[in-house]
């Protein structure tokens, strides 16, 4: 057997919290890359998957510090050199393709210099050559343009293409090893597909070494030989990629595998639900942003979407970045008043601006937005922000509203001792729970779920979801289920929107939306979601002139 | 570098808006000094003077028109050159205020040569090494000097440099000035207290400007392809924080035109400054005027400046 090309052993990594609490955040990791091997890393955020991966480039985010163990990359030994000796490493034998692109290309410079910057770093060679390989790596990324794309800043290209740009500047110094950290989380899924493909090829070609990191197993399952699970800095379970699919060992694995099992959603809708008005009805709505001028908004949005909700059904709204679903939310709440079209709940015509509608009509429909980071005044307790819409809805006080409190935080599955924390101390999944109970209190009829499982880790998020699904049941309510993600729409809802660039593409039934979608685009859409066979992106028929033509790239 | 016509248009509108904020200064400036306390009239005659005879000077100055239209009169004065006559000296005030502004202008040139260049090396090498002694010892200067009050500064450097080692002369205007030694010494004293003041805010917001772009994932992008830290510095933190710090430089150096009253009075210098609080001291209103409307100028232009650039900079408005 040949000799890996990393080995790591008994890596420590330590982190300063910030009340100045020292931890381990790595506790005690051993693994090996082979040379031409991808390995993953797969695991919830805060397992210390960019960490490890980091490390290997003997760097640490400010504030950590690698306290034991050793790392061995090649015939470097990274954890004994001092940073001189590791910047020289970085880029020649082991480079990085970041999360954000977009954020991590230099907004002043143009893409080329960026690009060719690590030869000139280590003096690899002379500039033109530079140019010449950097050109030929765009080609085999399938950039378009090759030749002249290198001559523009980065915002004037897109995410996707940004990504594999990223992808151009770790492999111009020929490295040994790449580290993929999250490359193709902040994209689209049909973007995603353009990517990995892309990756895909160039490490085959070139036989390097890679890290992928991802939170995504169906990612992983497509351009990984092996994968690394961890779980709060220790590693779990490792395995070749078909075994850990189809064999998994550990529990967590497990439940990472169950997230993305169908699940059947049994409607709670009744027959008698016919007999009452729609819990909302939307025709022709349309919004924008910017001054209204002879009846139209300056920056359009939405154009002429309607539809019908009926009461106790979900309707889920998909579509991706810049599709407008939010922006539909937020037309319905009437945050961004429309200025054409019709919104009704319940039969009752809603003014465009909420700032015309009724205590009442407000009560009915409440929404959640994505970040309850954002969402929840950092510095008032859980009790004050759920009293609030008890007090204004309700006029709730004193002990009543107390208890209201302790039944809202119950019905959550929280604690009720929970009440006296702040935001900031409590984990994602409880916050966004919070998020949720303040919806709540309002007592409302139809909540508008903006993306609100997005920022969930998986297991969280499927937690969350069956929460939501036990709510309905007891109260009878009604969700708008905003999401890009369509594995969570098919868990929760009854029928689907499909949107695009502001337009609705049709409607399709939750339950068979592959089977029954005819727009193209909404079949474009389904068949990029990444599928947890390994197999799945070899065989995938897709029609890169189509997905072009669809989103306008 | 190819700028798009819309960067242009950008730089026209916010020359533009400058205007707009110059005229409504100027009317400030005006009514304002209208609100000052005592008549002209009845401070040139004197406690003697007869109600007859300060009606009667009052009736010569114009000053009985309504105050729109001497504003008016005043404004149209200003816009082709003509700043009015002193009501105390009867001197043509652009006379008087010509003078002492190229006083003024001149400490403020020498100590600009001298502040910026070195305000901006400390800030960026604070930056560059945070953490470091040297950072350390910066950052406790910086807000040391902060901190002490200039006429403190300017009282101590006439105390240690002119009084006990007699190195410099006390006073700066109308000292030797033959040569180019004897005149660096009598520049010396103003321009160190002025130094002092002034580039310790300007080194702060450079560093913290700086500071802000390095914590940046492009910046961590170019540590992670090998780059040093004086590449990772200056070639991707500092171009994005330009904007930023022509901003704390032109504050700063605004300062110089109309903020140093202190400083010239300590050293008995002979700049806008004092003149101005000699003209309130005398109700001379053309003069007050036309020294406020100075430092204003001064100061519009120095933030349009800074603008501009912050506009020049901004890569997404290149082509």
């Amino acid at each position: 057997m040949t000799q890996p090309l990393v080995s790591v052993r008994d890596l420590v990594i330590g982190a300063v919290t910030d009340s100045g609490r020292k931890v381990d955040i790595i506790r005690k990791v051993d693994f090996d890359i082979q040379p031409g091997e991808i390995v993953a890393l797969i695991g919830e955020s805060g397992s210390g998957k960019t960490t490890i991966a980091l490390s290997l480039m003997g760097h640490c985010r400010p504030g950590c510090s690698i306290n034991g163990g050793s790392i061995r990359l090649a015939d470097h030994d990274v954890t004994k050199m001092n940073e001189a000796k590791r910047a020289s490493l970085r880029g020649t034998e082991v480079a990085y393709i970041p999360q954000s692109a977009a954020a991590a290309f230099n907004p002043s410079q143009r893409i080329m210099d960026q690009v060719i910057e690590v030869t000139h770093i280590h003096n690899l060679m002379p500039r033109a050559e530079a140019e010449v390989k950097a050109v030929e790596l765009f080609r085999a990324l399938a950039l378009p343009e090759p030749e002249t794309i290198g001559r523009r800043y980065p915002h004037q290209v897109s995410g996707g293409q940004l990504q594999r740009l990223s992808a151009a500047m770790a492999l111009i110094g020929d490295p040994q090893l790449v580290i993929f950290d999250e490359p193709t989380t902040a994209l689209d899924v049909t973007t995603q597909i353009e990517v990995l493909r892309a990756f895909r090829s160039v490490m085959k070609a070139s036989g390097m070494a890679g890290v992928y990191v991802s939170h995504d197993l169906a990612v992983v399952a497509q351009i990984a030989d092996r994968i690394i699970v961890l779980k709060a800095g220790q590693i779990q379970e490792v395995g070749p990629t078909r075994e850990i699919l189809e064999k998994p060992q550990h529990s967590y694995t497990k439940d990472l595998l169950s997230a993305f099992d169908p699940v059947p959603f049994a409607s709670v809708k009744t027959a008698e639900a016919k007999a009452v008005p729609p819990i909302l009805e939307v025709t022709g709505l349309s919004a924008g942003y910017g001054p209204v001028r002879s009846g139209e908004a300056e920056f359009k949005v939405l154009d002429n979407i309607s539809f019908k909700m009926e009461k106790g059904t979900n309707l889920g709204v998909i579509g991706e970045s810049g599709s407008g679903k939010s922006t539909l939310a937020r037309a319905v709440a009437g945050i961004l008043p429309r200025y054409r079209g019709d919104v009704f709940s319940q039969g009752e015509a809603l003014s465009p601006d909420l700032k015309d509608r009724s205590k009442d009509q407000l009560r009915r429909t409440q929404i959640v937005f994505q970040l309850a980071d954002t969402a929840l005044n950092p510095s008032q307790p859980i009790e004050s922000i759920l009293s609030r819409p008890l007090k204004f809805y309700h006029g709730m006080t004193g002990a009543a509203r107390e208890k209201r409190v302790i039944e809202l935080l119950d019905m959550v599955q929280l604690p009720a001792a929970m009440r006296h924390r702040l935001p900031g101390e409590l984990s994602g999944g409880q916050k966004q729970r919070v998020n949720f109970a303040r919806a709540l209190a309002a007592e409302p009829d139809l909540i508008l779920c903006d993306e609100i499982t997005s920022a969930l880790d998986t297991v969280v998020a499927a937690a969350m979801l069956d929460l939501l699904k036990d709510l309905q049941k007891d109260l009878g309510l009604s969700y708008m289920f905003i999401s890009h993600d369509l594995s969570t729409v098919e868990a929760i809802c009854d029928d689907v929107l499909v949107m695009l660039k502001g337009n609705l593409v049709e409607a399709l039934p939750a339950a068979h939306m592959s089977q029954s979608a005819q727009h193209p685009y909404s079949r474009l859409l389904i068949s990029s979601v990444p599928k947890l066979d390994p197999d799945w992106l070899a065989n995938l028929e897709h029609d890169p002139e189509l997905a072009k033509a669809m989103m306008g790239r | 570098m190819h700028r798009s016509l819309q960067t242009w248009l950008l730089v026209a509108q916010r020359l533009g808006v400058a205007l707009i904020t110059l005229v409504i200064v100027s009317f400030a400036v005006f009514f304002a000094t209208e609100l000052l306390p005592g008549d002209v009239a009845e401070i040139l005659l004197g406690q003697a003077a007869t109600p007859e005879a300060v009606a009667g000077l009052r009736e010569a100055m114009g000053l009985n028109e309504p105050a729109i239209s001497r504003f008016l009169s005043w404004l149209s004065g200003l816009a082709t050159g003509d700043m009015g006559r002193s009501y105390v000296n009867d001197i043509e005030v652009a006379d008087l205020l010509g003078r002492r502004l190229s006083n003024s202008l001149r400490l403020a040139v020498v100590v600009t040569v001298i502040c910026v260049p070195f305000a901006l090396t400390c800030g960026i090498a604070a930056a560059m090494w945070k953490g470091s002694i040297l950072d350390r010892l910066v950052s406790i200067l910086t807000i040391s000097v902060i901190s002490i009050p200039e006429f403190m500064v300017a009282t101590l450097a006439v105390l240690v440099f002119a009084v006990w080692l007699s190195w410099l002369p006390a006073l700066s205007y109308g000292a030797d000035a033959s040569n180019f030694g004897a005149l660096l010494k009598a520049y010396a004293m103003p321009v160190i207290t002025l130094t002092c003041v002034v580039s310790a805010q300007m080194i702060r917001m450079t560093r913290a400007a700086v500071i802000e772009t390095i914590n940046t994932p492009y910046v961590e992008m170019a540590l992670l392809k090998g780059a040093s830290r004086r590449r990772m510095v200056l070639r991707h933190a500092l171009p994005n924080a330009l904007g930023p710090i022509a901003n704390a430089v032109a504050l700063s150096l605004s300062y110089l035109v109309g903020g140093v009253i202190i400083v010239e009075t300590v050293f008995n210098y002979p700049g806008v400054a004092k003149l101005m609080v000699d003209a309130v001291a005398t109700r001379d209103l053309p003069l007050i005027q036309s020294c406020a409307m100075v430092f204003c100028v001064s100061y519009l232009s120095l933030i349009t400046l800074a603008d501009v650039v912050a506009t020049l900079s901004n890569p997404r408005l290149r082509k």
